[in-house]
């Protein structure tokens, strides 16, 4: 057991000095939120009204709804950013090194799926640390109870992010999952607008948005944040991870990228 | 037992084949070159034998563990220098180590102990706090011999290490590959296409289409092939003839 433990904290120490010594990497994963709420968000606050919704108790400016949703963009980058760079090392680099563990492969990537997601939630509190400075502050408590929440969606995005660079070829340049995943599973959410926005406009864009498991996974976040309880969202993002992960484990496989490429 | 066991190993792209029927074995603390021209099937084998690719047909034995039946077992008794670089360059040469380490389960003190020891051996304990970056070709070179040694391997194999070198560097790493198997008992599976890194007491291995064309001892397949070496290997590569 204690090989587990070394091999699994020896993964998270890699990630972690590789976060550390790539401050350029940190501040440009920063700028990227923070423009939408420092530019977009001020600009739209005067065009939207929020109603009340559930998990606020009175009317919000707009800054204050996309912060959950910022903070998962944040997630949903580095999710799918570092499993795809998992799959540009799968036959050199990094993850060669990683696959000549004797430990099993299932624990390996799972180790390191854990390891990115735990470090991307640095940034992501890193995020809501200027956004409270900006003025955007929920409770302290919240901001505890939503860590949890946090790392389950950061897990199930670079579930994602892996099941996806196995499964499709096309999918292993970067701006391809910006057009393909990335955007479709950020706009149709509801994390710039509230979902029954959505629903004035349209009901089948509402419906997509209401299926999108990014919707719950900014909601499970959003309610985290104000001390509430999302049952639905949480049961969502569970049992995604769970599959995303399963399935990642079991399509991945190094040979099918070299059979591919063969044929 | 056998350090390595290869037997009736194929392996096929779709409907290529890369690897066809191929059976050798390398005994505790030899020395073996295997050589092969361009599309052998050299990079399929360490695939395989890195289990980086799943076995199709046949079997791997590493110290008597099958890498089909108990990988485990069989990947802790394997160190391997691949061909291109895997060490992260924006780590110390230290912070390398202790990754590759950790993967393999040892604890920070075990590690400690036994980067000490791996980084005086290949005289680089004064550079252990330097960034890879900073490292010239030949020190990166030593870090990465350095790194599988950590897990004290019986098998150690180098997939065209000394790509990359200068002459002198090329022959000074091969020449310290050997002192590691003479002194330290490990089997050294080490491929290259430069006929100059091979030995007379070698044992070789030669790979052309997928087939192994030939084994044995260096010296005694230059004489039943064409003399010496590169007329051998000239000859085993060019018919095709397979054993």
């Amino acid at each position: 057991m204690n090989a587990y433990w070394h091999c699994f904290s020896g993964i998270v120490l890699r990630e972690w000095l590789r976060f550390v010594l790539q401050r350029t990497r940190f501040l440009s994963a920063l700028v990227r939120p923070l423009l939408w709420l420092l530019v977009f968000a001020a600009g739209f606050r005067a065009a939207l009204g929020i109603a009340i919704i559930e998990p606020y108790d009175t009317y919000i400016p707009y800054e204050v709804y996309i912060i959950p949703g910022l903070a998962c963009m944040i997630l949903l980058f580095n999710g799918m950013q570092g499993s795809l760079s998992m799959v540009y090392d799968r036959e050199m680099g990094s993850m060669r090194v990683l696959l000549t563990s004797p430990l099993p492969r299932t624990f390996l990537l799972c180790s390191k799926l854990l390891a990115t997601s735990l470090i991307s939630l640095l940034q992501v509190y890193a995020f809501l640390a200027i956004a409270w400075l900006y003025g955007v502050q929920p409770p302290a408590t919240g901001l505890l109870i939503a860590l949890p929440g946090l790392l389950l969606v950061a897990l199930m995005l670079s579930a994602l992010g892996l099941l996806l660079s196995n499964a499709i070829r096309q999918l292993e340049n970067f701006a391809g999952v910006m057009n393909f995943v990335i955007f479709p599973l950020f706009f149709l959410s509801s994390a710039l607008y509230p979902l029954w926005k959505m629903r004035e406009a349209s009901e089948w864009l509402y419906w997509l948005c209401a299926m999108n498991p990014f919707t719950h996974a900014v909601e499970l976040v959003r309610f985290a944040l104000y001390e509430r309880f999302n049952p639905l969202a949480l049961a969502v993002c569970v049992g995604l991870t769970f599959l995303f992960a399963l399935l990642a484990v079991l399509t991945f496989n190094p040979q099918h990228a070299a059979l591919r490429k063969s044929n | 037992m056998n350090a390595l066991e290869v037997s009736d190993l194929s392996f096929a792209y779709g409907a290529r084949e890369a690897l066809r029927h191929v059976n050798f074995e390398l005994a505790p603390g030899r020395f073996a070159a295997l050589l092969g021209p361009n599309g052998a099937g050299k990079s399929t084998l360490i695939a395989l034998l890195t289990r980086l690719y799943d076995l199709q047909h046949g079997d791997i034995r590493v110290g008597g563990s099958s890498l089909r039946d108990a990988p485990r077992p069989a990947l802790k008794q394997l160190g391997v220098v691949f061909q291109q670089s895997t060490l992260d360059l924006d780590l110390s040469v230290e912070q390398n180590l202790r990754y590759h380490a950790a993967l393999h389960g040892l604890s920070r003190r075990q590690s400690g102990v036994r980067i000490d020891a791996e980084l005086a051996r290949q005289a680089l304990t004064e550079r252990r706090r330097e960034r890879v970056r900073e490292l010239n070709g030949g020190h990166r070179r030593r870090v990465e011999i350095a790194r599988p040694l950590l897990h004290q391997p019986r098998l150690l194999l180098l997939d065209e290490a000394s790509v990359g070198l200068d002459p002198a560097s090329r022959l000074a790493l091969n020449q310290h590959i050997r002192n590691l198997c003479r002194e330290q008992a490990i089997s050294v599976l080490w491929t290259t296409h430069l006929l100059d890194e091979v030995q007379a007491s070698d044992d070789l291995l030669i790979l052309h289409q997928g087939r192994l064309v030939a084994s044995g001892q260096a010296d005694v397949l230059s004489l039943e092939h064409g003399g010496d070496l590169g007329s051998a290997f000239t000859r085993l590569t060019t018919s095709g003839a397979a054993r």
